[in-house]
């Protein structure tokens, strides 16, 4: 027995870019279905849980003590050698600012969901798409009472990483190796740490990614690293690199573990296409991801909320078209490419360089006078004294 | 494919890696498409704990 449900959008996966499309496409009118595969939103953890502080206003989050778990006061970069940038508050811009719960987190957000009328549905996983004479038209899911099938006038692909929704559907989600960094994270506790500083380490202890110890207080902290597959000598085995560096670094090696997690981050500047007839693909189901720093939250959160918008919109003239679906594309890409594109080909060349080059770039950094730090302003310092490291987009900084 | 399940974290980094799409993850169990697997051995490359590997 198959059980029929039927609504306005069908939302894969309640995440933050699947929960923010659910909220706006809610508030728009729209009958709304959030689907999540787990038996709790937010976990298992698949993230180090760094966010900046700004753009949480503009997609309409009010930050909440309940789910930020640490006010940052900054960051530090530190390079092959040890040579250490700390940035403080003043400075710190606008690449750190908050370490949240993202289990709490996550779960405010379906929250907010729920309360512009969407409704959700747990321990749903999704195993492919509905169609009727060519035209997508819903999905099919596994449920602890049985299979269901949702019919909606649009599908948004919020499944995240594993991207399936899209391919199902006949989008090219695919990732190039090159642009797929490999994580591994701890959750640490008793460690001997800057309790306001989240810290990054950048260099060969993490071929063509980094290291972050991001502090949730009281000497606990997320360890994690991302690593290219195509840089490392042995395949992309994060945990024999993270491992490496946490018995070497006096105030990590005497932490206690209490929590493993893994997961990968693609680091392209978006997909080509996220839109289709019936179909929008948010968040890291699109490949919406700051390819320099891994970060994604921010970016689910925007497109989940354009997406929303652009299905409400969509809702009062009936047209689900990819045609009328293309605001949306436009909008996430308005707002964000340039800076992805940029970040990307930053991502590029920094990770051919070797350690001494990177050693000369903290150093050179250290030595400047920049005022509020971020990707764009480290490049800008970095263009001035090794235009090499910016060739090819140097119009971009 | 082999998996190692006492390394695995269930984390699905290769169901979305595959560019075959052969990968699924069901629950804690990862099942391979052998007709779509064309062995380009890129989930083995990526996997953060190492945990895949051929069949021997």
């Amino acid at each position: 027995m198959v059980t029929r449900y039927d609504c306005d959008v069908v939302v894969v996966g309640a995440g933050p870019g699947g929960s923010m499309a659910a909220r706006y496409a809610a508030e728009g009118g729209m009958k709304v279905i959030l689907l999540e595969k787990k038996a709790e939103i937010g976990a298992p953890l698949r993230c180090a849980e760094g966010v900046a502080k700004k753009w949480l206003a503009e997609v309409g989050i009010t930050p909440d003590p309940k789910w930020i778990r640490a006010d940052m006061k900054g960051a530090i970069i530190r390079s092959p050698s040890g040579y250490t940038f700390q940035l403080d508050e003043s400075k710190a811009g606008s690449e750190v600012g908050y370490v949240l719960e993202r289990h709490l987190f996550d779960k405010h957000l379906a929250e907010l969901a729920a309360k512009a009328g969407a409704k959700i549905m747990m321990r749903v996983g999704v195993y492919g798409v509905i169609r009727e004479n060519g035209k997508l038209v819903g999905v099919k899911a596994h449920t602890m009472d049985g299979d269901i099938e949702v019919y909606a006038k649009c599908v948004v692909a919020a499944d995240g990483y594993e991207s399936q929704v899209g391919r199902w559907a006949g989008m090219d989600t695919n990732v190039k190796m090159s642009d797929i960094c490999s994580c591994i994270q701890y959750r640490m506790v008793n460690l001997d740490i800057a309790n306001d500083y989240c810290e990054f380490i950048i260099g060969g202890d993490a071929p063509g990614g980094y290291i972050w110890v991001f502090p949730k207080g009281d000497g606990i902290a997320n360890v994690g690293i991302g690593v290219m597959g195509t840089k490392c000598k042995h395949g992309a085995d994060a945990k024999y690199y993270l491992d490496k560096y946490i018995a070497k670094t006096p105030g990590l090696a005497k932490g206690e573990i209490v929590e493993v997690v893994g997961g990968f981050v693609s680091t392209c500047p978006g997909l080509d296409e996220t839109v289709d007839d019936n179909i929008i693909l948010v968040g890291d189901a699109a490949r919406v991801i700051d390819p320099i720093t891994g970060g994604g939250i921010c970016h689910a959160c925007r497109t989940g909320m354009y997406a929303g918008k652009v299905l409400a919109d969509c809702f009062k003239t009936g047209d689900f078209s990819k045609k009328a679906l293309k605001p949306y594309d436009k909008m996430w890409r308005d707002r964000m490419e340039d800076k992805l594109y940029r970040n990307f080909m930053a991502k590029e060349k920094l990770a051919t360089l070797d350690d001494e080059t990177i050693d000369e770039l903290i150093k050179l950094i250290m030595d400047s006078d920049i005022k509020e730090v971020n990707v764009y302003n480290l490049l800008k310092v970095i263009k001035e004294k090794f235009p090499k490291v910016v060739e090819g987009f140097e119009e971009l900084i | 494919m082999k998996v190692n399940y006492n390394r695995c974290l269930h984390c699905g980094g290769c169901v979305g890696s595959c560019p075959q799409n052969a990968i699924y993850l069901n629950d804690y169990i990862l099942e391979f498409d052998n007709d779509l697997c064309n062995g380009c051995g890129r989930c083995i490359k990526l996997c953060p704990v190492a945990a895949l590997s051929k069949e021997a």
